[in-house]
């Protein structure tokens, strides 16, 4: 069934939801008057019976999502996805504000690529943050003008897809992201150690004939990246943790350094590199998907808080990109649509994570890195709200898919808790 | 009853249609000993032979082994095809079977790729190599040429010698002689064997010398020359030296060790002349072999299931 959104006009009753406030940590059952899209009443409303009103009698109201890590392929690549098939999918999986990464074509490495994205994306019914690139033209060698892209709207910065090799150009950035106050976000992975890997070097790769990217590829770097924060004092965010000896060195490094910030995707959360055994090219990702063992040290990760946030790494690629052997498929997949119920499944209902620590997973924790307002739930504010039901199971359907590419592990995955309505810059929309 | 319709990996092919494939093949080979080599098993099939990759004696294998079935063959290989124009797998093999085929024999450079091509056509398919994966009709040759040899493959010591890393026909071979009960002991550099690879029930010792005192027979593989100069092997000498089987190390023993090799070969590489040329070498048979096999998997896979009415 495909989402529907509409405008958000004049009065709009949210009734009886269950009240989740990441925030303050809170769970009431009130309602909630929206007005031209904002928030103008949290209590006990009694209205007439001509008002716009939702019952959301066993719906759980909390912040919109928030994705540190999308890719939205514009400019360059429309057949893959645009910012409107990208703000479609973000609001089908209940995110309000996503941050899109720079290895488009052209890449977005100057104040003027930063501009066109925030201009193009000021309609979209999603806030769209542009991430800078670390180094110009995203080649790893000359740092590009951080401070102008600021200016005009950059959050972050990161070569995401490439790898920053060389560390004293790591170490460079560094230090000049210092006057800034925002994270570098760099992708771990050492290209001699991964070697052209296909998939996680283990048993599965041995069996499979595909060449294996060792967990060390990431984590050597993940290191590296550590130790230079620490020495130059800046603020990193490690993105998509997919190794367990990556999270023992966050971990440890933020016992004596805290401007430290990790994330992990549902689909390393999900899923194993057994996933694999039929060759299915919507499982060939960077960095790849891991053995149990890693599955397990990222599940434990969260629940000790070394790991901050979820973030989809939502890369969506053509069916021509993907039906082909696996050596030639693009990495990558798509990630917004799917998350909620992926990761309400593995954590919450599998794991006994508490909902409340899940949903500032994907709420005040990622926004908190980000430096992005957190308190939501205030009467005034614009509403920027998810509405989702908790316990309903439900099957990844791929002609539901709201994203132009429906390259997802997913498909037909038994997920659990569903979004229901998103709110975002005065629209809601349905699934 | 043979419930098959590809021949893509012996991962977890069932020992008892192994052992019906070797069983058949040895009656094709009997075939293939007689003045008119040809049987109308396969009348009216239409089989390609799609070689995304160079191959010269497993192609001419198939392609006789076809001809012997009496089937009609089509040669399709990927410097002669329009994917040099960029055209897609997918396209291409989607193309092919729009011509109405009934099977497609494959090369492929890449691992996996009988998989992606299962999903894009309904045609029977035959792995004739994919990649560093699998070489699922190498391994059944080979397999018949050791029981030709020995009357048996359970309880015998086959070791496999060389880059096990890279090897699709050291994958296939593990898979089908532990199903088969043989002890599999792999020899080669450190680098060139997967740490993981014992779990899949073989033993791994990197001493040549004990790995010949042991065997009852020994596969050779192919050194390729490409894997040199990346720092996985120094020198085509000092490969010789620590893993080649030499005449030295095979007339050392007592008792006769059997001789094997998938081919092409290097000589004074991975096998030393003497050596390859010995009584003990059955690797002509293998090549002999390597065409009843074929025949037999043809046969079984696109000829026999029709008598059942059994057409998946």
């Amino acid at each position: 069934m495909a989402m529907k959104i509409e405008q958000i006009e004049g009065r709009l009753l949210l009734k009886k939801p269950k009240i989740i406030d990441p925030l303050n940590e809170t769970e009431t059952i009130k309602d909630v008057m929206l007005v031209d899209g904002k928030i103008e009443e949290i209590g006990i409303i009694e209205a007439g019976n001509d008002i716009n009103f939702i019952d959301c009698d066993g719906l759980i109201l909390t912040h919109g999502f928030c994705d540190l890590h999308v890719h939205f392929r514009d400019p360059g690549n429309g057949d893959k996805e645009t910012m409107e098939s990208g703000c479609e999918s973000a609001l089908a999986g209940g995110f309000t504000r996503v941050c899109t990464m720079p290895n488009t074509e052209p890449p977005i490495d100057s104040p003027e690529l930063i501009s066109y994205i925030i201009e193009n994306t000021k309609k979209m019914p999603v806030h769209v943050h542009p991430i800078g690139s670390v180094t110009k033209g995203q080649a790893g060698s000359e740092i590009s003008e951080m401070g102008l892209m600021i200016d005009s709207g950059a959050v972050a910065f990161s070569d995401d897809g490439l790898p920053i090799q060389n560390g004293l150009v790591m170490r460079k950035a560094l230090e000049y992201s210092k006057m800034f106050n925002v994270p570098i976000i760099n992708h771990a992975e050492d290209d001699c150690l991964r070697a052209n890997g296909l998939m996680n070097e283990g048993i599965v790769s041995t069996k499979l004939g595909l060449s294996g990217n060792p967990n060390i590829a990431e984590s050597i770097m993940v290191f590296r990246d550590l130790k230079l924060a620490e020495l130059t004092g800046a603020q990193l965010h490690v993105p998509h943790v997919s190794t367990a000896e990556s999270v023992q060195y966050i971990s440890d490094m933020k016992n004596q350094y805290n401007e430290i910030t990790a994330e992990v995707t549902p689909h390393h959360l999900f899923y194993t590199d057994e996933a694999l055994y039929d060759y299915d090219t919507n499982f060939k990702v960077a960095p790849p998907i891991r053995d149990i063992r890693s599955r397990w040290a990222l599940i434990q990760g969260i629940k000790d808080g070394i790991i901050d946030c979820i973030a989809t790494d939502h890369a969506p690629h053509t069916s021509h990109d993907k039906d082909t052997t696996f050596d030639l498929a693009s990495c990558g997949l798509i990630g917004l649509e799917s998350c909620l119920g992926v990761v309400k499944k593995v954590l919450v209902d599998d794991e006994d994570l508490g909902l409340m620590e899940m949903i500032k997973l994907l709420t005040v924790s990622p926004r908190k890195i980000m430096g992005f307002d957190n308190d939501l739930l205030k009467e005034g504010k614009e509403a920027e709200l998810v509405l989702f039901n908790e316990e309903k199971k439900w099957v990844f359907n791929k002609n539901d898919i709201n994203s132009k590419s429906k390259n997802s592990p997913f498909i037909d995955a038994q997920l659990s808790g569903k979004v229901i309505h998103t709110i975002s810059k005065g629209v809601i929309a349905t699934n | 009853m043979f419930d098959h319709r590809h021949l893509i990996s012996l991962e977890k092919f069932p020992k008892k249609d192994i052992q019906q494939i070797i069983d058949t093949a040895f009656n094709f080979k009997e075939v293939l000993e007689r003045p008119i080599k040809k049987v109308p098993s396969l009348q009216g099939k239409t089989i390609v032979n799609l070689f995304f990759e160079n191959s010269t004696r497993t192609r001419i294998s198939f392609e006789l082994a076809q001809k012997r079935l009496s089937a009609d063959t089509v040669n399709f290989s990927a410097s002669t095809s329009s994917l040099k124009k960029g055209e897609s797998f997918k396209d291409t093999a989607q193309n092919i079977e729009a011509m109405k085929i009934d099977a497609v024999v494959m090369r492929h450079p890449s691992p996996g790729a009988p998989y992606q091509l299962k999903k894009f056509i309904n045609a029977q398919i035959i792995n004739a190599g994919d990649g560093t994966h699998e070489h699922p009709t190498q391994a059944i040759l080979d397999m018949m040429s050791i029981q030709e040899k020995f009357g048996k493959i359970k309880d015998l010591n086959i070791a496999i010698i060389g880059d096990i890393y890279h090897s699709r026909v050291a994958r296939s071979n593990i898979y089908g002689l532990v199903t088969m009960g043989a002890n599999v002991t792999l020899c080669g550099p450190p680098n060139l064997v997967p740490k993981e690879i014992s779990e899949l029930g073989v033993n791994v010792n990197y001493n040549i010398d004990e790995v010949i005192e042991w065997a009852d027979a020994v596969n050779i593989l192919r050194i390729q020359r490409e894997r040199m100069g990346i720092g996985l092997i120094p020198s085509s000498r000092e490969y010789r030296r620590l893993f080649g089987v030499t005449y030295e190390r095979m007339s050392r023993r007592d008792k006769e060790l059997v001789i094997m090799h998938p081919g092409p070969m290097n000589r004074g590489v991975e096998i030393d002349s003497e050596v390859a040329d010995s009584e003990q070498a059955i690797i002509l048979e293998q090549v002999l072999n390597g065409v009843a096999s074929r025949m037999s998997i043809l046969y079984l896979l696109l000829g026999a299931k029709e008598e059942d009415g059994d057409e998946n």
